[in-house]
């Protein structure tokens, strides 16, 4: 490969700068050095003999006299066991004080999984949170995001669900985290000791844009090839509007036409290539996705969002500092809690019914309507549902939190008045 | 090898822009390549000696200079044979086969045929030397499934042809030479047993277009009695995410009364997919008593596949329809879902730097769904039979709100109108098709005035609904209230329909118009109630009944006893004061 050395730049906006080069592949890596450092960029454009790059750590502090070196390849990752346990930035460089890995590299943002090799999913995924085992079971090979407004416990969620979550490798990709969160989920893995297991792919709000880009394909490529291994990897991304932030950013540099509030007219198919990476591989492992998604003023109908919601199955919607039963869904629960206890769907469609009654009754004390007998039974049953089930804090095997619900159910109501098949109360219906 | 050779001057994305030297044709496929790789493209415009192409694959390692062959052929779809049951990508790919060669992971720049070229065919031939022919005339069959799959000739073929040869009955693969046709000036073409269709040409070889009036059964209760589809109609669904859009597609294409299926899953999740794919094989349909697969054919070009072959995916789907249709058969093209269709438009169009209209889709979006509709129809064949091709197509608008482009465009167009609304789904009535908002211009399988009365209690008791919430139960007087609970009584036992049970997922339209009828009886029967509680667990009582009613099969013992019952418990609260 040739590494000809390019000295004179031609435009600088934004972070893309663009080169007079030839000989230069689409999607080429080059780096770049100025008196601020060398930072590596990506060719995203070729135009004749001007090549347009995007500068990893921003452009700024780059001369006209900058040195531009191409270095023959498209970007890459390292792959192997050593990088478990490890903090990496996002182009790939490590962020705690460990060596640098350069031992089998392979591409990022890797072809599609053929449909045709694709399975129906068929195993739960357990984490030992009630709203999400009993009402919204996250399934293997799920893509599902969590819908939240700034300020909600999201990180916390994710770090809860990622200890709690049997698989064998977790990947957490931070884009435009807090430093403060970074530590929060580095020192929450540490403590029990799942960090040994993780891999984390961090940006954090100082760092530059592009590196934000870069998060969500390097930790797929990750997890792809440990899924390929026969692992179950759970890959964790949080925030996904600030990965779409950064590509309105990008796109906006690029003077792009906008299609939606400034986003890029493919942020659909943008959204999609990561989210389908989801996938359980036959014979094989498998990659469940899990990606916080903050509703800018609480708005659903924000394109990220909007077009999330059309490409996840299903998502959990986090209010209030719990996972709403209403909002939430998870499109494949079907597959698996017809296979988890006999009792299982049965708990999960009373307990939303009287939870919907009690919310209705909520409405009426409010508006002064007299409370009737069962009004106070919805009422006491309401307080001990959102205490016992819906407290994200709560950590029970998906069997114990049935029982839970049977409990409270025996404590509140007479078996007739939940409307559950008699040969279900025989059988669960608390004695005594 | 192709003699039409340019070069990449620039690459954006999965946009080229190459310089040629040769003439060059608008929408003509190319392939630019690189180290050992093809990868295919399309001409989507032509500046002074520019092209400008899209390609249907990842574009990353090419570079300006790389060579681009021109092939001179428009993008084509391979007609034969060997296509239903299938699963194609958006270029016709055949999926399966192509997991084969390359393992889990679609590897670009792999092109395989659509029609194995091994397979053969047991032809029996239906013309003899000296015939006079047209484009789309049998000149043979094959069986395929649960088909005679019609030889026809060549759809491109202008004017009358005589046959010069025709090959005897036997076991052929594709590419035999069935019969070789000669024009009146001497020029002569051979016939093979498949033929090669650009997609984004209608096939025309037909003798007229119809009016679509004759019901397509789906079995839905809301959609053919209320909002129905006629073969050869088009219809669309657009709903919010999670409103039920596929849910609805996939019952439709499990159960609707056609006889091929196309399901054209465009820009959706795989997952979607899998489960038709999957499934399928394992159900039977009750028309044939076949797999459900046999009279199915996918295209599946899911949301994290190239965005340029997105594009070209509904338009294969449509091609297909069309072919199945020029046999005689009625085909329904199932599109899921068009707004990603048009994504890929607003693309394309963005990177083409073309002034913007509303929302960023192209000027062009209106014209460019219109024409793909239009491709929906009823016509009379040349031997005069009757083929049809009906078009349901959803649509995913931007926060559900149906204000926005590709939804407008796509009402303008269509025949029929089923909008899935939010807060039918939040509260599981399924199928969440809106009673209120959505039309249909198509005639009903009950009597038109029946639908319009129930269609009047739907309304008015909605009215009443409304006022509820102002006024309260105390302030509405208990006419108004039992009209309600009529309203609510046909949504609960007709509108809504439970997917999961088996008798209640199909209902046939015999048995919708015997219900539908009972629906009637019960919607203009004068009651009368002590109070509105009394009322209300009358509608209640009379609710539960219905649902086991639907739940039994139609005529049986069950399903008799069930009616009886109700019977009685109308004759109680009946008024025969009047």
């Amino acid at each position: 490969m040739q590494n000809k050395i390019y000295h004179r730049i031609e435009q600088i906006a934004g972070n893309v700068i663009v080169v007079k080069a030839d000989d230069v592949i689409n999607g080429e890596l080059a780096q770049v050095d100025s008196a601020q450092g060398t930072s590596l960029a990506q060719v995203i454009r070729l135009e004749g003999e001007n090549v347009f790059l995007q500068v990893f750590a921003g452009s700024r502090g780059i001369g006209t006299d900058a040195k531009v070196r191409f270095l023959g390849r498209t970007m890459q990752v390292p792959f192997s066991d050593n990088l478990l346990g490890r903090v990496f930035t996002g182009s790939g460089t490590p962020r705690d004080k460990g060596p640098v890995i350069e031992e089998n590299m392979i591409p990022i943002g890797g072809p599609s999984v053929n449909p045709a090799k694709r399975i129906i999913p068929r195993n739960m995924v357990r984490t030992g949170i009630p709203m999400i085992d009993v009402f919204n079971t996250l399934v293997e090979s799920q893509k599902l995001p969590i819908f939240s407004v700034a300020g909600e416990p999201y990180n916390d969620l994710l770090a809860q669900i990622a200890l709690q979550a049997e698989v064998d490798v977790i990947i957490l990709g931070g884009m435009g985290l807090k430093h403060d969160d970074y530590l929060f989920f580095r020192d929450k893995l540490d403590e029990s000791g799942a960090l040994s297991r993780t891999v984390m792919f961090v940006h954090t709000a100082s760092d530059p844009t592009v590196e934000c880009l870069l998060v969500p394909d390097i930790a797929l490529a990750v997890a792809e090839k440990f899924a390929l291994e026969d692992k179950r990897v759970l890959v964790l991304l949080t925030d996904m509007t600030n990965f779409a932030d950064s590509m309105k950013e990008v796109a906006i540099t690029m003077e792009q036409i906008p299609s939606n509030r400034g986003y890029p007219g493919d942020l659909y198919s943008q959204l999609a290539a990561r989210y389908e990476k989801a996938v359980d591989f036959e014979g094989s492992g498998s990659i469940t996705i899990l990606a916080v998604t903050t509703m800018p003023g609480d708005d659903v109908t924000h394109p990220v969002p909007d077009n999330t919601g059309y490409i996840t199955e299903g998502q959990f919607y986090l209010k209030n500092r719990r996972i709403e039963p209403f909002g939430s869904l998870s499109r494949l629960k079907q597959q698996v809690n017809n296979r988890t206890r006999e009792d299982h769907r049965t708990i999960m469609d009373t307990m939303i019914q009287l939870y919907a009654n009690y919310k209705e009754t909520l409405e009426k004390q409010s508006m002064g309507f007299r409370m009737s007998d069962w009004d106070s039974k919805l009422l006491k049953y309401g307080e001990r549902f959102e205490a016992e089930m819906m407290n994200i804090s709560v950590n029970v095997p998906l069997e114990q939190a049935l029982d839970n619900g049977w409990r409270i159910m025996a404590d509140c109501f007479e078996p007739s008045e939940t409307g559950i098949a008699s040969k279900f109360t025989e059988k669960f219906w608390p004695k005594g | 090898m192709s003699e039409n050779i340019g070069n990449i001057i620039g690459v954006n994305s999965n946009l080229l822009r190459v310089r040629f030297e040769k003439p060059v044709i608008q929408n003509e496929v190319a392939y630019a390549c690189s180290g050992g790789l093809k990868l295919k493209a399309e001409v989507i415009r032509v500046r002074g000696n520019t092209a400008e192409l899209q390609v249907f694959e990842d574009t990353v390692g090419l570079k300006v200079g790389d060579p681009v062959e021109f092939t001179g052929d428009l993008l084509a779809v391979e007609l034969g044979p060997g296509l239903l049951s299938q699963v194609f990508d958006g270029l016709q790919n055949p999926l399966p086969a192509l997991a084969e060669e390359c393992g889990f992971f679609l590897q670009r720049g792999t092109y395989l045929h659509a029609l194995p070229r091994d397979a053969k065919w047991a032809y029996t031939p239906k013309v003899k030397i000296g015939d006079t022919v047209a484009a789309g005339d049998t000149l043979g069959t094959v069986p395929e499934g649960i088909f005679e799959h019609r030889i026809m000739v060549p759809f491109g073929l202008r004017g009358k042809w005589t046959v010069e040869a025709a090959t005897p009955a036997g076991e052929y693969t594709v590419e035999k030479v069935v019969a070789v046709l000669k024009d009146d000036k001497g020029y002569t073409v051979d016939a093979k047993m498949m033929q090669i269709w650009p997609v984004k040409m209608p096939i025309k070889c037909y003798t007229e277009r119809l009016r679509p009036t004759e019901s397509m059964a789906t079995k839905l209760r809301t959609i053919d009695t209320f909002f129905p589809v006629a073969k050869g109609g088009t219809y669309c669904i657009p709903g919010p995410f999670g409103a039920g859009k596929t849910v609805l597609q996939q019952i439709t294409s499990r159960n609707a009364e056609v006889d091929v299926v196309i399901v054209a899953a465009c820009g959706e999740r795989a997952g979607e997919v899998v489960e038709t794919l999957r499934e399928f094989p394992e159900l039977t349909d009750p028309r044939t008593g076949k797999s459900l697969m046999e009279r199915t054919l996918i295209i599946c070009n899911t949301s994290s596949m190239p965005v340029a072959a997105r594009e070209a995916s509904v338009y294969t789907g449509v091609t297909l329809a069309e072919y199945y249709r020029q046999m005689g058969l009625d085909v329904l093209l199932l599109a899921d879902s068009t707004s990603r269709w048009a994504q890929a438009l607003r693309e394309m169009s963005g990177r083409l730097e073309e002034i913007p209209g509303e929302e960023a889709f192209p000027a062009y979006l209106e014209s460019v769904i219109a024409s793909f509709y239009e491709r929906g129809g009823v016509v009379r064949l040349n031997d005069g039979t009757l083929g049809s091709v009906t078009i349901g197509g959803t649509v995913s608008p931007a926060g559900g709100n149906f204000e926005e482009p590709v939804t407008q465009a796509t009402l303008k167009v269509v025949g029929a109108f089923h909008g899935l609304s939010r807060s039918r789904s939040d509260a599981r009535r399924y199928p969440a098709i809106d009673p209120l908002d959505s039309w249909s211009k198509y005639p009903s399988v009950v009597d038109e005035a029946d639908v319009a009365i129930a269609r009047k209690v739907l309304r008015g008791g909605n009215e009443v609904n409304q006022m509820m919430k102002v006024v309260g139960e105390e302030g509405t007087s208990i006419e108004d209230f039992v009209f309600y609970l009529k309203s609510e009584y046909i949504d609960a036992t007709y509108l809504q329909q439970n997917a999961f049970n088996e008798t209640d997922a199909a209902n046939s339209v015999d048995r919708q118009k015997y219900v539908f009828s009972k629906l009637l009886k019960i919607m203009q029967t004068k009651m009368t109630f002590a109070d509105k509680n009394q009322a209300r667990s009358f509608f209640q009582r009379l609710t539960q009944t219905c649902k086991d009613w639907n739940s039994s099969e139609f005529g049986s013992d069950e399903f008799k006893k069930i009616e009886e019952q109700m019977d009685k418990m109308l004759a109680e609260v009946s008024d025969y004061a009047e």
